[in-house]
């Protein structure tokens, strides 16, 4: 069963200017997606900057209105409930962002930042509160002596660590990780990677996360959404996209991800040209000024999502046409 | 092979509010003509700082060279005057920077700014300046036209403001480019682009470049050969299949396991420790806090470059197999 359900979600934002605040024009920053994400797992949205996956998992956590569209989350449609209902059931949906020192208020002190959601939310105090405070840092890998510092004398993988105690301080079932491990050195990383994977196992998480690093993507998610320019493009489990990927833009964004394996120098694929605005986003198929492969038809009309196998591929290709060729070889 | 650049044993350290940090200590380095050469280690680990010594654009007094030498076609770059650097700079060796648009200036057209570097190295008049900086633009991919060269940094992507950076550090023919991170802001099939670029550079006008990174994957699939640092020295160099397929040093084993291509999370190996601070570095080998084959050695002499392979050197007493002296095989 799913624990997360979101229907056709669009979110617009409209650009305003001049005096009287007049709507000159609208950025499509998501446009009609829908996914799921199965208890336990791991659904990582992924695409290039401005593709709209932070804006979507935005939307989820009822950080901005959606435009149009559902999200179900544990069986309940969000759309309609009132504040302080939606507030209750967004207990169980927590957040990691990219930035720990931007996320940690400075001048707290750990104990107090985790012990925040635990007092605002589940009013806890006394002694029971500082026993769940000293068990959640030990469960991200922080001892006693970090207690009372603040988020300055921390490295940036401890502070990661100080927001994902926090995160789990109110037992959430779902927990949005938007680009965790971005800011981080790879040494870092790795274990940043590990301690939610293991955090996931031993809790029974579900993760939406959201990353523009396809190797860390690769490490962590069971199903995967490739998102470009505020749509889905394709979406599957994950090992099957990385091994067999359907849709141009996937094979592209996978062809430019260099890898560190030296067997596989001059695999790289390079596609020309740049992402165009989300305010005037390209009629038809958004990919299409791109796409090597491109038809009349894809300039005038949006592709469904259509079953392939056990995915999900919006493009007017043939099922079993070869995109494996989506940009050029590197010079090497 | 000719050399064209020679960093041998380098030295540095800059004074601080807390102490002298010894920022370098024993950078080796080799560019020969028409070679790419990536430089790869983790935040703070001195790569920067290495590339900025080199065009001598590290601030006195705070920056202190305290051994080695550097040299540019045989020519001792540390025994040059501030004014015989300035010419040296961007007509024999250039450098562009990982945020392209804070290395331009946003109120003057690019072409301006371009046509500036080649007026001042070439002292040639504006009209053959502007020819100049058109065939620049072309070498770098972009429209060579007026209309290019008279936009703001502002009305480019950043992959296009990254490319005016190349044309800029072209315009005047350098035969050595420094790339401090020239892809780290930018998407990834933008990155592809670039990387592309840069050896196309190579390719067409016999550009040699050191690329300083921190993606192992950049550097596996650009260069020819790598050095890796660790915490201000250069642990082991080699041909980049050489070096990623057999390394010998354990941080560039430890630090190749630590990428998550190709493993699922749970597989993940970490480096335990953090990087030391450089005020108080440990004593001989810098990583033997963190090195899982710390012999008694390790602590109290620093290890020399020996030579493990073809042009493959290491500084590991473990990997070469010489505690008691690294002295009959050693570099330089």
């Amino acid at each position: 069963m799913s624990l997360l359900l979101v229907d056709d979600l669009t979110v617009h934002f409209r650009i305003r200017r001049g005096l009287g605040k007049k709507s000159v024009d609208t950025v499509h920053a998501v446009d009609d997606i829908s996914f799921e994400i199965a208890q336990g797992e791991t659904l990582a949205l992924v695409g290039e900057s401005g593709c709209g996956k932070s804006t979507a998992a935005r939307a989820v956590l009822q950080l901005v209105k959606p435009t149009s569209g559902a999200i179900r989350f544990l069986d309940t449609d969000l759309t309609d409930l009132s504040a302080r209902q939606r507030r209750k059931m967004m207990r169980d949906a927590q957040v990691v962002f990219q930035d720990p020192f931007s996320s940690l208020n400075p001048r707290m002190t750990v104990h107090d930042l985790v012990a925040e959601p635990l007092r605002a939310q589940a009013r806890k105090g006394g002694r029971e509160l500082e026993a769940r405070v000293l068990a959640l840092l030990e469960m991200v890998g922080l001892g006693t002596q970090h207690l009372w510092r603040r988020p300055h004398e921390f490295s940036g993988g401890q502070c990661q660590r100080i927001a994902i105690a926090r995160a789990l301080a109110l037992e959430p079932k779902l927990v949005v990780l938007d680009e965790p491990t971005s800011a981080l050195d790879v040494s870092v990383q790795a274990r940043i990677l590990v301690l939610l994977d293991d955090l996931q196992r031993r809790l029974g998480l579900t993760y939406l996360f959201i990353a523009h690093d396809l190797a860390v993507v690769e490490s962590m998610a069971h199903a995967l959404a490739v998102m470009y320019l505020g749509r889905i493009v394709e979406q599957g489990p994950a090992n099957e996209i990385f091994r067999d990927p359907r849709h141009p833009y996937t094979v592209a964004l996978l062809g430019s991800s260099p890898s560190p394996d030296p067997e596989s120098r001059g695999a790289m694929r390079v596609l020309e040209g740049d992402v165009p605005s989300a305010v005037h986003p390209p009629e038809g198929c958004r990919f299409h000024p791109r796409c090597p492969f491109r038809m009349d038809i894809c300039t005038t009309e949006c592709p469904q999502p259509h079953a392939v196998g056990g995915r999900l591929v919006s493009c007017h290709l043939p099922d079993d046409f070869d995109t494996s060729a989506t940009g050029t070889a590197m010079l090497l | 092979m000719d050399d064209l650049l020679q960093v041998r044993d380098l030295r540095l350290q800059f004074r601080s509010m807390r102490g002298v940090v010894k920022a370098l200590d024993g950078v080796d380095l080799t560019v020969h003509e028409r070679e790419i050469v990536g430089l790869v280690g983790e935040s703070g680990c001195g790569k920067t700082i290495t590339g900025l010594a080199i065009l001598g654009l590290l601030q006195r007094p705070q920056a202190e060279i305290t051994g080695g030498e550097i040299s540019y076609r045989g020519e001792d770059l540390l025994a040059k005057s501030d004014k015989e650097m300035q010419d040296l700079r961007g007509r024999e060796i250039s450098m562009v920077f990982q945020d392209p648009l804070a290395s331009l200036n946003p109120v003057f057209q690019v072409g301006h700014q371009i046509e500036d570097v080649v007026r001042i190295h070439k002292g040639v008049s504006k009209r053959e300046s502007r020819e100049t900086a058109r065939r620049a633009l072309a070498e770098v991919g972009l429209p060579a036209n007026d209309e290019t060269l008279k936009r703001y940094p502002h009305q480019f992507s950043g992959g296009m403001r990254q490319r005016v950076c190349m044309a800029m550090a072209l315009a005047c023919g350098s035969p050595l480019l420094i790339a401090d991170e020239p892809t780290t802001a930018l998407d990834v099939t933008i990155q592809a682009q670039i990387l592309n670029l840069l050896l196309r550079l190579r390719e067409e006008l016999g550009v040699a470049q050191v690329i300083i990174t921190h993606n192992v994957g950049v550097a596996a699939q650009t260069c020819d050969r790598i050095a890796v640092m660790y915490a201000g020295s250069v642990v082991e160099e080699g041909p980049v299949v050489e070096v990623l397929s057999r390394p010998r040093h354990p941080y560039t084993i430890a630090l190749y396991e630590c990428l998550p291509h190709g493993h699922t999370a749970s597989e993940l190996q970490t480096i335990p420790g953090t990087v030391p601070d450089l005020i108080t570095p440990p004593t001989g080998c810098r990583f033997h806090p963190r090195c899982e084959h710390v012999l008694d050695v390790c602590p109290t002499a620093k290890p020399q470059p020996v030579r493990v392979g073809d042009r493959h050197w290491v500084s590991c007493f473990w990997a070469t197999g010489q505690p008691d002296g690294a002295d009959s095989e050693a570099a330089s």
